[in-house]
């Protein structure tokens, strides 16, 4: 498991007059991962790009491992860091095996070696390598070729990686997939991540700590999410954090922080009528043979007697995994009937229901700030 | 014409097989050494104009001047300096070729997406390892575009050069044209034609056979 640490020490950028960063300092503990979020112009991706020296600072150091990036070898450098763009910018003209194996081949390393290395990353980014490996980047869905981009920049296990609007042209629904997959992926690796994006949500779920910059390149606050959230250090910070700080909190925590019940569940093919005589609830959840649920049915809606099918269920039936965060699981209940998300575990089966009762209890039992203070 | 003739005498034609077998390998010779010739100089030129983009306007500007020379006025003019040999023919035909080979070439190396760039850079690609593996290839389905154009035209401005003693299939045109016999100026005047779109399709071929990426949807 590779990590360092990355520090800026008084680092300013100027293009002509203009300064685009401005005596930037901050610290990125080993294995964090660190977001810079600010409005477009306070010098974000200019100070991230000023790690793998694509853009070189006017004064001041960064440091890699207490080493000044300068003084390294700029192509040694940037082989030892991954590198992750908005655009992708896979190779057209190359196999997904060619484009993940690009820096463990700029490496040298042995054939053998690079073989295991792509088949594993591109098990661990959920794409299958017998059916992905041999194909182009044209020919994949933009998650896809997001998630290829990603393992193309952990190839050769960088200790420092550099995550300019990673998920950023991806829709929401990906967007999400693809957070979460990539915290769940740090957790194994530990790199330590540098991460920009535009988006104070994104900035606060994917944050261990997060640098709000400012129009001019003025970092404004540096702080784990959850201070950033309760004493925003400024009125630009408060004003960018939103008035909607509680809510946001909300993104902080998941389904699995809450106390999960039970409910009434009936099988795929019961009958209607055996189910009513068994419950008195109003909705039962209905499973098929494999556990994983189908959805809501409401009883009082159910005519007659005769099997129940997944034709019976309420469309609007909520299904969330462990991985949710709330404040999407609270969007998704208010938005439906039924007001009780049926949770799944990573294989689809029915692991229990979230209430928004329960939800309400945990978001007032989340920890306090203080506690959270690094 | 002579009157009252057949435009084709294929008894002639039979006889005359060897000869025009001759022209034909002849013609290719010429366009193969003018494109391979201009596809070098134009190569060469582009890698400048890549290292010092300042260089695009006067080499577009030069070459497109030698494009504008009339092709007669051309060889004409060249006669006296280097005679009627090859090397008279050849400094026309790959003058003609350069304007376009240049432009496609450059135009191909400046298509690779940014992002592609940008990426590269960030791995720690160095620019000769950024030309090699990621501009060329990309840039293939361009440069193929121009040479195909190259080839074609210049499959047909050989035919002119039978004004200076070459010519392939244009030494069978001018026979026609100076004897008033129409066989040979038609033999000559479709095979130089076949001959251009034979080449043209087997370049179409070996694009697609060079870049297989652009086949995949």
């Amino acid at each position: 498991m590779s990590q360092a640490t990355v520090e800026f020490r008084h680092v300013s950028k100027q293009y002509g007059p203009q300064g685009a960063v401005v005596d930037l300092s901050l610290l990125v503990p080993a294995g964090d991962i660190c977001v810079l979020v600010g409005p477009s112009g306070c010098g974000k991706t200019t100070s991230l790009k000023m790690v793998n020296r694509l853009v070189e600072p006017t004064s001041g150091q960064v440091l890699i491992d207490g080493q000044d990036v300068m003084s390294i070898d700029v192509t040694t450098l940037r082989r030892r860091i991954g590198y992750v763009i908005q655009q992708v910018g896979l190779f057209p003209h190359q196999t997904i095996f060619d484009n993940v194996a690009t820096v463990p081949r700029l490496l040298g390393w042995p054939k053998k070696r690079i073989d295991a290395r792509v088949t594993e990353l591109l098990e661990l980014i959920g794409l299958d390598p017998a059916r992905v490996a041999e194909r182009y980047p044209a020919q994949l869905s933009g998650g896809e070729r997001q998630r290829v981009g990603v393992a193309r920049a952990m190839a050769a296990e960088p200790p420092v990686m550099l995550m300019d609007e990673p998920f950023g042209a991806v829709d929401p629904i990906v967007r999400e997939r693809l957070q979460n997959e990539f915290l769940r992926l740090h957790r194994t690796l530990g790199t330590t991540v540098l991460f920009v994006t535009h988006d104070i949500d994104e900035a606060i779920k994917m944050g261990t700590r997060v640098a709000v910059m400012q129009v001019g390149g003025h970092l404004a606050q540096y702080a784990p999410p959850t201070e950033l959230l309760l004493r925003p250090a400024n009125d630009f910070v408060a004003r960018f954090v939103g008035v909607d700080r509680g809510l946001k909190r909300l993104s902080l925590l998941d389904v699995s922080d809450v106390g999960l019940t039970d409910a009434e569940t009936a099988r795929i093919g019961e009958d209607g009528d055996a189910i009513r005589r068994r419950t008195d609830a109003p909705y039962v959840l209905l499973l098929d043979a494999d556990d994983k649920p189908a959805g809501w049915v409401n009883l009082s809606q159910l005519r007659g007697s005769g099997p129940v099918g997944p034709e019976a269920v309420d469309p609007s039936s909520p299904i969330v995994t462990l991985e949710t965060t709330l404040r999407d699981a609270l969007a998704m209940l208010l938005a439906s009937a039924v007001q009780t998300a049926v949770v799944v575990d990573e294989r689809g089966r029915y692991a229990g229901v979230l209430t928004l009762d329960a939800l309400g209890e945990a978001f007032r039992a989340a920890p306090e700030p203080e506690a959270a203070v690094v | 014409m002579r009157t009252g003739e057949d435009l084709i005498l294929w008894d002639w034609t039979f006889n005359h097989l060897g000869d025009i077998g001759q022209r034909v390998v002849e013609h290719l010779e010429l366009t193969f050494i003018a494109v391979g010739v201009g596809f070098v100089l134009a190569a060469l030129l582009s890698l400048a104009i890549r290292e010092r983009p300042g260089l695009y306007a006067p080499v577009t500007w030069v070459t497109g001047v030698l494009y504008t020379i009339p092709s007669l006025a051309l060889f004409a003019l060249l006669v006296p300096i280097t005679g009627f040999t090859v090397l008279t023919a050849e400094i026309g035909l790959v003058s003609y070729t350069l304007l376009i080979l240049v432009r496609n070439i450059v135009g191909g190396l400046r298509g690779v997406p940014p992002e592609v760039r940008e990426a590269a850079t960030g791995m720690g690609y160095s620019r000769w390892r950024m030309l090699w593996q990621i501009e060329v290839p990309l840039a293939t389905p361009v440069i193929v575009a121009g040479v195909r154009v190259a080839v074609v035209t210049t499959v047909g401005l050989v035919t002119v050069t039978a004004l200076i003693g070459q010519g392939g299939l244009g030494f069978l045109i001018r026979m026609g044209i100076d004897q008033f016999f129409s066989t040979p100026l038609i033999i000559g005047a479709v095979l130089s034609i076949v001959l251009a779109v034979v080449l043209d399709g087997i370049l179409v071929l070996v694009q697609r056979q060079a870049t297989p990426w652009t086949r995949s949807t």
